[in-house]
């Protein structure tokens, strides 16, 4: 099986500018050439704060949205070549979303399980074994079958939909899985128990996970590679023991500043406003110009000017 | 009058439940504590803990919520049998809420400054020159630009909003602030800045004491004085900051403290646990300590609901256990 490659996805380049207005269009450069490959089996974790582009990059991937240039290859597939619904249906049945919302996934109208029945039905799936693979992917994201199946989406908590989301793309077996901010609607308490869930099933099926977040902790726990986004840009990548413990782009060091944790205050006489990063970023890329991305060490790159 | 009084806010066994057909929501249920003068305390829990509900028990009562028994003395005067034109006097000057969401409040026809200027005018304050050279000067102290005062809001960042927010709650320097999941909304470099400007507020002297709402712990780690878990509508425990995270008696307390990732810790060093099982559902619920459903402690006894009782200096517990359960196995 093609699991076994190197790479099962590349994004190259990758560039989208929004527009709008009619008569006077704005444009907004939501991501900015953006590249890099995923590994089957691994999790990738990429983070930024609101408006940094990581959520527009995971509706590229989902082909949800447009690139304006640059491209993903999927395999050896470029995605933007699959316009036919029997490739794009193909293309689907590896490559997943989870989104924030879970109630908002699950139509409220319908028993829960129709999310499973309708993957039999869209794709054309065999069903001589339906009730049975069901049942086995549910309790391997440690639901019970009998207490879920038959029951609608406000009789389950946030981290039981989440959890179902999980046996669905574990169902299709897919080869690729979008979490986007996947558990920042969940408690404390039951959030770690997806993250293992994740972890393990990437180990045990070589599925791969783009880890969409804003927190830091989350991202380090699960993550064996991180990209950091700022504005668009990748502005720091690599392993993420590296990134974590030597960040060099104004805007990781800030991320790491204010981030909250148990043990470790904020230095309460440091000046902090969080506007300042901006011209940190502006004043950290013309000391530099010229330099663009470069490599610190090995599996760590730092983007030092934006020109 | 009331300065030398050490706690701002006592309340008493309060119970505020939400009064359903089919019965009541014991969203809070036999809650006793204090606010002392000038401290910020940190309420944390989970979604459904009670914690929102307790803010909503103190100022408004909207219904279905209603207050089933307990007393809450604010500033020495009892609240909970006020009538409503005597409370509306204690809003803003002695007592203001920031309520969660309140993000999403601004009216997005309105310029800021009109927005403030409606706001103040339902609690019968002039919006006048004076009034906002004195919202000038404090939007000063949070670095913002008074020419916000001109925007709508969609051209302000969540972070931004949520300073206005605080500027605006604090503008009358109340006794007491409750900021409901101030921080939830925004950014990790906004939160920095939200949660130290409610600290600043409080070493300023704008507001006396607050009480900080937020499912996060960490961020309360970072500011509060002292920290109090709310389990299921039950008070779990309380103490000083350092002390109950260091010494957490409460299992649930501990479990909680656990399940945080934090730098430093990767999956495949370290495997975290979170806590098995759900909250249990609040409507007419009975007797007992409602984390025995899901606590690796509990026995028989558990099923009697259990007492504030004294761990140490200031850290009490609601759990029969705690002290055969020790502080050893913290980490």
């Amino acid at each position: 099986m093609s699991k076994n490659k190197e790479v099962i996805m590349s994004i190259q380049n990758l560039s989208k500018v929004f527009k709008s207005g009619v008569f006077r269009p704005e444009y907004t450069v939501a991501v900015k050439d953006v590249s890099f490959d995923i590994k089957p089996g691994t999790v990738i974790s990429l983070i930024g704060e609101s408006g940094s582009g990581k959520t527009t990059i995971g509706k590229l991937v989902l082909k949800l949205i447009r690139p304006t240039s640059g491209h993903i290859f999927y395999k050896d597939t470029d995605i933007a070549q699959i316009d036919d619904k029997e490739e794009l249906r193909e293309y689907y049945k590896k490559v997943q979303g989870i989104f924030q919302d879970p109630f908002a996934t699950f139509n409220p109208l319908y028993r829960i399980d129709r999310v499973f029945n309708m993957i039999y039905e869209s794709f054309a799936f065999d069903k001589s074994n339906q009730e049975e693979e069901i049942r086995k992917v549910l309790s391997d994201v440690n639901l019970n079958p009998d207490r879920i199946l038959g029951k609608f989406p406000h009789q389950l908590s946030g981290g039981q939909l989440q959890r179902l989301l999980i046996a669905r793309a574990l169902l299709m077996d897919v080869d690729v899985l979008i979490a986007d901010e996947l558990i920042s609607m969940l408690d404390a308490s039951t959030r770690i128990g997806i993250l293992n869930l994740l972890v393990e099933l990437c180990k045990e099926t070589g599925m791969s996970v783009i880890f969409i977040t804003h927190d830091l902790n989350l991202g380090y726990y699960i993550s064996d590679e991180s990209l950091i986004m700022y504005k668009g840009r990748l502005v720091e990548r690599g392993d993420t023991k590296k990134i974590y413990e030597n960040p060099i782009h104004p805007y990781t060091k800030m991320l790491f500043k204010s981030v909250p944790e148990i043990g470790n205050r904020w230095d309460p006489d440091e000046e902090f406003l969080p506007e300042q990063v901006i011209q940190d970023v502006d004043l950290f890329y013309q000391t530099h110009t010229g330099k663009g991305f470069v490599e610190v060490e090995e599996n760590h790159s730092v983007l030092y000017s934006a020109d | 009058m009331n300065e030398m009084r050490e706690n701002i806010l006592e309340i008493r066994n309060l119970k505020a439940y939400y009064m359903v057909l089919k019965g009541s929501v014991k969203a809070v249920d036999d809650i006793t504590f204090n606010v002392k003068r000038g401290e910020i305390l940190g309420l944390a829990g989970e979604s459904g803990c009670g914690k929102s509900t307790l803010a909503s028990a103190l100022i408004s009562r909207k219904p279905p919520l209603q207050h089933v028994s307990g007393d809450v003395e604010l500033l020495g005067e009892e609240i909970m049998y006020m009538s409503k034109g005597e409370f509306q006097k204690m809003r803003l000057r002695n007592i203001s809420l920031i309520p969660q969401y309140a993000l999403d409040a601004f009216s997005p026809t309105k310029k800021i400054k009109t927005f403030i200027g409606d706001l103040v005018e339902e609690h019968e304050i002039s919006a006048d020159g004076k009034f906002f050279k004195k919202v000038k000067e404090r939007l000063d102290m949070v670095n913002l630009d008074s020419s916000v005062l001109d925007r709508y809001s969609i051209e302000l960042s969540g972070g931004m909003k949520q300073r206005i927010i605080m500027v605006i709650s604090t503008i009358l320097d109340p006794e007491f602030l409750i900021a409901d999941e101030i921080t939830s909304a925004l950014d990790v470099s906004s939160q920095r800045y939200v949660a130290t400007m409610l600290a600043n507020l409080r070493d300023e002297g704008i507001i006396g004491s607050a009480m900080f709402i937020t499912h996060d712990l960490s961020i309360l780690y970072q500011i509060a004085d002292r920290l109090m878990i709310m389990y299921a509508g039950q008070f779990s425990e309380i103490g000083p900051t350092d002390e109950l995270i260091e010494n957490a008696r409460h299992p649930y307390t501990k479990a909680l403290i656990a399940s945080l990732p934090q730098v430093g810790i990767q999956y495949k060093d370290k495997k975290l646990y979170g806590i098995k099982g759900t909250p249990p559902h609040l409507l007419n619920i009975g007797e007992g300590c409602r984390f025995r459903f899901r606590c690796p402690y509990a026995n028989e006894k558990c099923e009697e609901t259990p007492e504030q009782e004294q761990v140490n200096e200031g850290h009490f517990v609601s759990c029969w256990r705690w002290e055969e359960i020790g502080s050893d196995d913290n980490e």
